[in-house]
């Protein structure tokens, strides 16, 4: 799957600016992105719901606006929410959407992986919210097809079952399929994806593995919260302090970040920082970058852009 | 590859996947408790009601020495058909946009006219079952028709055809709270003074216009089909309908 260029605006609003993406077979590809940046919109597109203003999308090899009819069986799509009948029960839905497909999974097999077999006869408008989800995703996948795209597969679901969730995904992956997804946990794109591409503001602002990403040649972070918003000038005061080997973020009003070559002494004049400021931390943690950080990051520095 | 997962994609057959859509689509009707009172409890209490009625306060409904259970029952049925075509449907049509079902259909290899085809073949199943009905408890009030069953047929196509249409543009171009409004108004005043349940000759002068309504036309027919014969001119003017609608409804029809 690759999009070159891609435009899409609403009005006067762009929601996506000359995005560039590639999807290789056979992966799992994680799209993250703050609440706006374009993901669903750019899905959208590649699943043939939107012609491209600008730019062009392939998927399989095909145009999804114009080869439609030819690629819909062979992706499978599941939607933020909705997409059933509220009168329908969870087997019947399912089942429903197997016959449409020519090879479809085994309907009883798919609602066992997914913990749905003890509610198959509840109507969808009484499934639980995570419930609905699951179905979603059973749905995109019950037509066997060779992608999939999911948006926020887990959203809602307890740990134990976005475990099972994320199983499932991984042994979609073994058996050859490719996934796209669209998530706001950040830990489930660093478990997941083989590659992850981070939106703001419809456009693509890093690209990798989860490992490139987030060794992005930082040796340590120290994150500082606290319990008050930041006196006025101190985070400059303290940027002075450290000098111009780290590179200081301030994250929102109560957290800051420090990246660089960080030790104890940094650690060491941050506390003392605090102290001069009349500062309280609430925590202060010296750390590895996980792809959160590497995500806040780059969104918050476009924030003061 | 093989696993569980490996991809064997590939759509079902389009005759398969439209008797799928209409079986599917008639099992929901039927288990909503709403539309089963607009398809079978409302015209059955208009044929009870206005033959009964009728006896009870002296009032002679009969027409050109037809007994008034034989120019009821033909609007009734015809009444049956507007309901499940256009009401039924629009409601239907509506909810499924706004909850997602027809975003959800349209990534699943099912194209436009399959979907269509499904709809449609739902609409007659339920209005085979909705006709059982209405003529038995019709026979019951000793109802003895003339039935010519080509015109009953086209009566029942075309009038299917032309309110599916309308029912369609309503649901693709309104929001659903005001299809649902809309959808039972029309129902409710067409019913009323659109020539459905009673012949257009009842409404003097005014009759010519209502003739050239769908309601009208598809009484109109129903009554000339189940008379021994087929009305051509009103069979027309549904065909007009339905191409004036299908055609207002491909181009406005919003999906989302």
């Amino acid at each position: 799957m690759s999009v070159d260029g891609l435009v899409m605006r609403y009005g006067d609003k762009t929601a996506v600016d000359g995005l560039s993406l590639e999807v290789e077979p056979h992966t799992i590809t994680a799209v993250l992105g703050p609440n706006g940046a374009g993901k669903t919109t750019t899905l959208e597109t590649c699943e043939g719901y939107r012609r491209p203003q600008a730019g062009s999308v392939r998927v399989l090899g095909l145009d999804p606006a114009r080869d439609r009819k030819a690629l819909l069986p062979r992706i499978g799509v599941m939607l933020q929410s909705g997409g059933a009948w509220s009168g329908a029960r969870a087997d019947e839905m399912l089942r429903h959407l197997a016959r449409l497909h020519a090879h479809p999974l085994d309907v009883g097999l798919l609602l066992d992986r997914l913990s749905l077999h003890d509610c198959g006869r509840t109507p969808y408008r009484r499934l639980s919210g995570g419930q609905q989800q699951r179905l979603g995703l059973a749905m995109a996948l019950v037509g066997r097809p060779e992608l999939v795209f999911v948006d926020e597969p887990t959203a809602g679901l307890d740990p134990q079952v976005r475990r099972e969730v994320w199983a499932l995904l991984d042994e979609l992956r073994g058996d050859g399929v490719t996934v796209v997804l669209t998530t706001h946990y950040l830990e489930e794109a660093e478990r997941l994806a083989d590659k992850v591409h981070i939106l703001d503001r419809g456009r693509l602002v890093a690209s990798g593995s989860p490992l490139e990403l987030t060794r992005g040649g930082t040796v340590a972070t120290v994150r500082l919260v606290v319990t008050q918003p930041f006196p006025p000038g101190a985070p400059e005061a303290l940027a002075a302090a450290l000098g111009d080997t780290t590179e200081l973020t301030v994250l929102d009003e109560l957290s800051l970040q420090v990246s660089g070559p960080a030790d104890g002494s940094t650690l060491a004049k941050v506390s003392r920082w605090c102290e001069d400021h009349d500062v309280l931390p609430e925590s202060l943690a010296l750390g590895q970058r996980n792809l959160e950080d590497v995500f806040l990051e780059l969104t918050a520095r476009e924030e003061g852009a | 590859m093989t696993g569980t997962f490996a991809p064997a994609p590939g759509a079902a057959s389009p005759a398969r996947q439209v008797l799928t859509q209409a079986a599917m689509e008639a099992r929901l009707m039927l288990r909503n408790g709403e539309q089963l009172l607009l398809a079978v409890v409302i015209p059955l209490i208009v044929l009870v009601g206005a033959v009964r009625g009728a006896d009870a306060v002296g009032l002679d409904l009969s027409l050109d020495g037809q007994s008034p259970i034989d120019v009821l029952t033909p609007g009734v049925v015809a009444l049956a058909v507007m309901s499940t075509s256009f009401t039924s449907l629009a409601i239907a049509t509506g909810f499924e946009r706004r909850y997602g079902l027809l975003k959800r259909l349209g990534t699943a290899p099912l194209s436009r006219g399959a979907l269509l085809g499904g709809k449609v073949g739902a609409l007659l199943v339920v209005e085979l079952m909705q006709l059982a009905v209405i003529a038995v408890a019709a026979v019951l009030l000793d109802w003895s028709p003339a039935v010519d069953v080509v015109g009953v047929l086209l009566a029942t196509l075309l009038g299917t055809c032309a309110f599916a249409a309308l029912g369609l543009l309503v649901a693709g171009t309104l929001r659903a709270e005001a299809t649902l409004a809309l959808a039972n108004l029309v129902y409710l005043l067409l019913m009323a003074g659109g020539g459905v349940v009673v012949p257009v000759s009842a409404y003097g002068g005014f009759g010519d216009v209502v003739r050239w309504l769908p309601s009208g036309a598809l009484g109109e027919a129903m009554r000339t089909g189940f008379d021994g014969g087929i009305a051509w001119r009103d069979l027309a003017v549904l065909g007009v309908w339905a191409v004036v609608g299908s055609t207002a409804a491909a181009r406005w029809f919003r999906w989302e």
